[in-house]
């Protein structure tokens, strides 16, 4: 949608940039298509498209909690709502956008013609749509969809009905994406970097995804793992996970985990990446402690792959176990808090102008800190022990995930679509987009914290009458954000279909590989490598 | 439905600060300390680390809001050369690690405190089903189930036209509560038949996952009497949440007589069976 670089062609550009697209037309050029910039097109519209499928069962679940006692929905089809709402975000909406953002400038940024391995490129993409598709039939087969909760834990994940086969099926195949997708893009950065591209001369953002591609590389597998485990597990008649058969229902929560953890980090990881880039050429001034960046997220990444038991503080470890896992978690504040300080400093005496891409950014820093300092609370193993399974930890991980994560890929979709598209977007409805939804962001999540500390337990369908006020605030916010997100696709529409020519640079601050290639980027660029001082 | 007239009141009363008042009355912002020691040790460290979280937010958001305000383009801000200073960076890693360290002190401190079982005066088994809980004085032959209350039970249904205002301690009471007393240390055995549930009693800082296979263990010594309510906190399916939890703490002298009724009561059903 956003990738219209074909239909109109630049003219007299240096030989090493071209605008031919030699091939199919119509549906079968998008099936075929082997070009990086048209596949990072797919991966952000399919992520579009699970954002409003994934966002309108969040609408869902706030609607049947608007008010207690039950209007709308049984108790199960809740649960099964709340746990495809879950894989339907992480699996479908954030990871491919950032795999799109990945695919459109990992090559800009580091002066590569292309990714390493197209062919593998192409099929990482069209893993994704049948996934998605077999993960939202199971909604509709007999017993109806999964509703063990995301995370899968057997036994209950055991007793699902039909569903069961169709949706562990669909978590291999995106985890499989995943895998292969991470692969390109190491190879892409290890192989293909311009001459004089120093790995400590690489922009933030690919730098981000250089980790966060080891990071998949390491989870992803451990979760088919487990996945397969449970297959086996109802079906072949082994008994990793029964207690009846000699098996233990803990391991699955430890092999989940270990990759669920750093699954928080491949999040995030690349939103950190977006920001980098977005305060610094907002703010007119290099990025603060360069190095000082790499190395914090390295560390953050490492310690991501031993913390994983602090999200069962309650299943009854030891006290060595929980004393390190505690200790652990708390060491990934050292690292986090340079980041933020870092971005900080990097708006420290600079000469900032706040467009939207900016204003995410800022609104990232301050909402992602906030989401950060509840996690550093539930590191607390003692206070962990009430927080646990509460809407606090509901409050905290959209903080994380929605103004961070989420917030990244809006800052970054804003921040390059003239590059994408060749025309400026729409300042002020980005502007208005911006304000309601990080109005409404806050609406919806920050009363959580409250509902959480007072008492509510997560993912039930109803709830104490003392809890209404709160989760009518909740609803409504839910409702407005929801909503908000309609303006979004305007913005994207109307930026693709047309508006001011964007130059070059398009940002006055922006430096970069990416920035030097006309927009919107022609079909195939760096042909010949630029060389980099 | 009746509970659709409530709704537009309250929902204005929401919308309305100004309207505050018996609206606002039952919001509750924070942890309560709870009615043991333990769950007032944990309480203080929730504030411990609330108010240093605070004021380190204070600290970084107020520099954030200054360079927002101060280094403005509109306003003729030159950027600044600076990339980096090795100085502030050892500075801004070396403080948090401290601050860390002082943290995780008092949590270690109590975490010790709350894994040690020993010296309980109480054994009660804890049971969790789909959807129940069952609960089994080992030592005393007693044993029951304990269920959603059967009005909350009625007017939860889908569209069941009772509005949850009306029914007391909506999806909060049980049939036969968890009877113990006072002062006492009371060991729990937690464990599940089905899938995993998990034992929260959020007054006693307790929060127990129930798996099975496993015998979990956790404790509390309730120090005022009175009728205390939790839920289940691990998803255990369809009803997982309307299997609460009623622990009512009483005198020693009004345990011992719940306890030879209820001995009465399991050996007649035994004799019947």
């Amino acid at each position: 949608m956003s990738s219209t670089a074909v239909d109109t062609h630049g003219h007299g550009h240096a030989h090493d940039q071209h605008d031919a697209h030699h091939g199919p037309r119509g549906i079968m050029r998008w099936i075929t298509t082997t070009n990086h910039k048209e596949i990072g097109t797919l991966y952000m519209c399919f992520s579009l498209v699970m954002l409003f499928i994934g966002g309108g069962m969040a609408m869902l679940i706030r609607l049947e909690l608007f008010q207690p006692g039950l209007q709308f929905f049984n108790p199960s089809f809740f649960n099964s709502m709340t746990t495809v709402h879950a894989l339907i975000m992480v699996f479908g909406m954030i990871m491919p956008a950032f795999a799109g953002f990945a695919n459109w400038f990992i090559p800009l940024q580091i002066g590569a013609p292309d990714m390493a391995l197209p062919r593998l490129n192409n099929w990482s993409f069209w893993l994704l749509p049948f996934a998605g598709i077999m993960l939202l039939m199971t909604l509709f087969m007999p017993g109806g969809g999964p509703a063990g909760g995301w995370t899968l834990y057997p036994p209950l994940v055991l007793q699902t009905g039909d569903a069961f086969p169709f949706a562990m099926f669909a978590i291999h195949l995106l985890g499989v994406s995943s895998i292969l997708a991470a692969i390109n893009i190491i190879v892409t950065i290890m192989n293909m970097r311009a001459p004089g591209m120093t790995l400590l001369k690489m922009p933030m953002f690919t730098w981000t995804w250089l980790i966060t591609a080891y990071l998949l590389l390491l989870a992803m597998p451990v979760l088919a793992g487990g996945v397969t485990m449970l297959i086996t597990d109802r079906f072949f008649g082994t008994s990793f996970f029964s207690a009846a058969g000699g098996g233990d229902p803990v391991l699955f929560q430890h092999i989940f985990w270990f990759f669920g953890h750093p699954e928080v980090y491949i999040i995030i990881l690349p939103a950190f990446g977006i920001v980098s880039e977005i305060i610094p050429t907002f703010a007119r001034k290099p990025l603060f402690g360069y190095a000082a960046m790499v190395y914090a997220t390295a560390s953050i990444a490492f310690l991501s792959l031993v913390v994983w038991a602090h999200h069962m503080f309650t299943v009854g470890m030891p006290l060595g176990g929980q004393l390190f896992f505690m200790l652990s978690t708390m060491l990934i504040a050292i690292p986090t808090g340079v980041k933020v300080f870092n971005w900080t400093a990097t708006l420290w005496k600079g000469s900032l102008s706040f467009e939207t891409p900016m204003l995410y950014a800022l609104a990232f820093l301050f909402l992602f800190t906030l989401g950060g300092f509840s996690g550093l609370m539930l590191a607390m193993v003692p206070a962990d022990i009430q927080y646990h399974d509460t809407y606090f930890v509901v409050a905290h991980f959209h903080y994380v995930l929605v103004p961070g994560a989420l917030f990244g890929v809006f800052a970054g979709t804003y921040y390059w679509l003239p590059k994408m598209t060749g025309h400026m977007y729409d300042e002020t409805l980005g502007k208005t987009h911006f304000w309601l939804t990080t109005i409404f962001v806050n609406v919806t999540f920050f009363p959580q914290h409250f509902l959480g500390l007072a008492g509510m337990p997560r993912r039930i369908p109803d709830y104490a009458t003392q809890f209404t006020d709160f989760n009518m605030i909740s609803s409504i916010g839910a409702f407005g954000l929801g909503l908000s997100q309609l303006l979004f696709v305007y913005v994207i529409v109307k930026c693709a279909r047309g508006g001011p020519k964007a130059s070059a640079q398009v940002w006055e601050g922006a430096h970069g590989l990416e920035w030097t290639v006309p927009s919107p980027a022609p079909h195939h660029t760096f042909d010949e490598p630029p060389v980099v001082k | 439905m009746k509970n659709r007239k409530r709704f537009l009141p309250r929902a204005l009363a929401i919308s309305g600060l100004a309207s505050a008042g018996p609206a606002w009355s039952d919001l509750a912002l924070n942890m309560t300390p709870g009615v043991t020691a333990m769950s007032r040790e944990i309480y203080d460290l929730h504030m411990l680390t609330l108010w240093i979280c605070v004021v380190i937010g204070v600290g970084v958001y107020g520099v954030m809001v200054y360079s927002i305000l101060k280094f403005r383009k509109s306003k003729g801000a030159v950027p600044a050369k600076f990339t980096h200073s090795y100085t502030v960076e050892v500075i801004w890693t070396v403080i948090p690690a401290l601050i860390l360290v002082l943290m995780a002190i008092p949590a270690a401190r109590t975490l010790i405190r709350m894994q040690d079982t020993r010296g309980s005066e109480l054994t009660i088994k804890v049971t969790g089903f789909q959807w129940r809980w069952q609960y089994d004085y080992i030592d005393d032959g007693v044993r029951f189930f304990s269920t959603l209350k059967r009005d909350s039970n009625a007017a939860r249904k889908l569209g069941s036209g009772i509005d949850p205002n009306t029914v007391e301690h909506y999806l909060l009471d049980v049939d036969n509560a968890l009877v113990v007393p006072v002062n006492t240390k009371v060991r729990l055995l937690v464990t599940a038949s089905d899938v995993l549930h998990a034992w929260w009693m959020p007054a006693f800082g307790v929060k127990q996952d129930a798996i099975p296979g496993y015998i979990n263990e956790a404790w509390f010594n309730a120090e005022t009497e009175g009728v205390y309510r939790g839920q289940c906190a691990e998803l255990c399916g369809m009803d997982h949440g309307f299997m609460p939890i009623v622990v009512r703490v009483t005198s020693r002298d009004e345990y011992n007589t719940w306890l030879s009724s209820q001995r009465t009561q399991t050996s007649s059903l035994a004799q019947a069976q």
